[in-house]
């Protein structure tokens, strides 16, 4: 499996934030992307989810699913966590797991708790998201990764408000999804210790056109 | 078609857990059918003539308040993004939360009509009509409405906006929906035609509104 970005160009208004940017990242390799604030990262993500239209170039997935969009082929784990407060932990990951997996693999509640507990969050899964902490709200957005099989997954500064030990979670976490010949394009300021990765450094190439 | 059902269940629990927006659309509504008479006097005959159209343009503005919860909280916490990347097209997307809606607001309120009917002399008689009107024309209300909703999705404080964009939308709606009750009280027209009308009005809207709604949605995410 391989996703191949051709010239992309990606502008917001008059700015042209990725100028002619062209990758391929193979199957169990992740793509690291660095760069200041402002360098395009996240704008990089929201393409290859396809939240964005690129003014130029294409991206595309070898060896995927063809009848499936990469975006519907691909976790995004944005800034935001998407979590109810008013649900339960178990709740609102039981609704990801239901709705992003459309043929069950068993049981939803033993996929969402068996996540839980790989996040460590197994204890407070009766208790209303809108308690967790912000580092325990992040564990609960990215439990969402295991919950439902996808080969790409997007993952904008993953490790906000993570911890050591639970931004080492996430290091195995991600290790194990190459083992089974995932991709990974993570955007991050912390090197997350990933067995294979490349840097790929997002320049401030922004110019009014 | 189970992601759907997953989204309605889960949109219709939250709307009875975060009970505050119901409970808001009813209470508005109470509100202003009991200002009614209390302004316009006690004249029986000129309340249980108006009533028809005090119901129902109240029902609209009480509807009309509760439309930015259809979109909003999921915009906002990120949720819609997740959702763009299922396999349910946004398309249906929107008619959960659109059904959801029609549900947990659209029901309850008509539901509620004829207890008001009360407060405005309408004649018992047309209770029946009044209700069956208010069913078959809430949801034209809550999927039009999810239009304008995902319009003003990136408009901060955009509930005047939605008022503007959504309710010429809701014309027909509401003149088909005073007249069948109107030909019930007075006996002028037929009822089964205005009553005709109104589901075709919603009938129209449960396609249109979906597909205009995700568009938005799409171009908000830009």
């Amino acid at each position: 499996m391989q996703l191949i970005a051709e010239n992309l160009v990606q502008r917001r208004g008059v700015r042209t934030v990725i100028d002619n940017l062209s990758f391929a990242v193979q199957g169990g390799e992740a793509l690291v992307l660095t760069g200041p604030n402002g360098a395009g990262k996240t704008t990089l993500l929201r393409s290859l989810a396809g939240f964005l239209r690129p003014a130029a170039g294409s991206v595309r997935l070898e060896g995927g699913d063809d009848e499936r969009e990469i975006g519907e082929q691909s976790h995004f784990v944005g800034h935001l966590n998407g979590i109810k407060a008013s649900l339960t932990v178990a709740e609102n990951l039981g609704f990801w797991a239901e709705y992003l997996e459309p043929d069950p693999i068993g049981d939803v509640l033993a996929r969402a708790g068996a996540a839980l507990e790989r996040f460590g969050l197994g204890s407070l899964a009766a208790i209303p998201a809108g308690y967790l902490s912000a580092g325990q709200k992040r564990r609960l957005a990215l439990s969402r990764l295991l919950v439902a099989k996808r080969p790409i997954w997007l993952l904008d500064e993953p490790t906000a408000s993570l911890d050591a030990a639970s931004a080492a979670l996430l290091t195995r976490a991600i290790d194990e999804h190459f083992t089974g010949g995932g991709i990974a394009v993570i955007a991050t300021h912390l090197s997350l210790g990933l067995a294979r990765s490349r840097e790929l450094r997002l320049g401030a190439c922004v110019e009014a056109v | 078609m189970s992601a759907f059902w997953t989204l309605l269940k889960r949109d219709l629990g939250l709307a009875v857990r975060e009970g505050g927006a119901i409970g808001t659309a009813l209470g508005f509504f109470l509100v202003v059918v009991t200002l009614m008479p209390l302004g316009l006097g006690p004249d029986l005959n000129l309340l249980s003539r108006i009533a028809p159209g005090v119901l129902w343009i109240a029902l609209l503005l009480a509807a009309l308040l509760s439309l930015p919860r259809i979109f909003e909280s999921d915009y906002e916490d990120g949720a819609l993004e997740i959702m763009a990347t299922g396999e349910l097209p946004l398309e249906l997307v929107s008619a959960a939360k659109a059904l959801a809606h029609w549900v947990s607001t659209g029901i309850p309120l008509a539901l509620l009509a004829p207890m008001l009917g009360i407060l405005l002399n309408l004649d018992i008689a047309a209770y029946p009509v009044l209700v069956a009107t208010m069913l078959a024309g809430t949801p034209a209300i809550s999927f039009l409405g999810s239009i304008g909703a995902a319009l003003t999705l990136k408009a901060r404080r955009g509930g005047l906006l939605v008022a503007l964009l959504v309710l010429p939308l809701y014309v027909p709606t509401l003149i088909f929906g005073i007249s069948a009750v109107s030909a019930a009280t007075l006996g002028a027209g037929s009822v089964s035609a205005s009553l005709a009308i109104l589901c075709a009005i919603s009938l129209a809207s449960l396609v249109l509104g979906p597909l205009a709604a995700a568009a938005a949605i799409r171009a908000q995410m830009e």
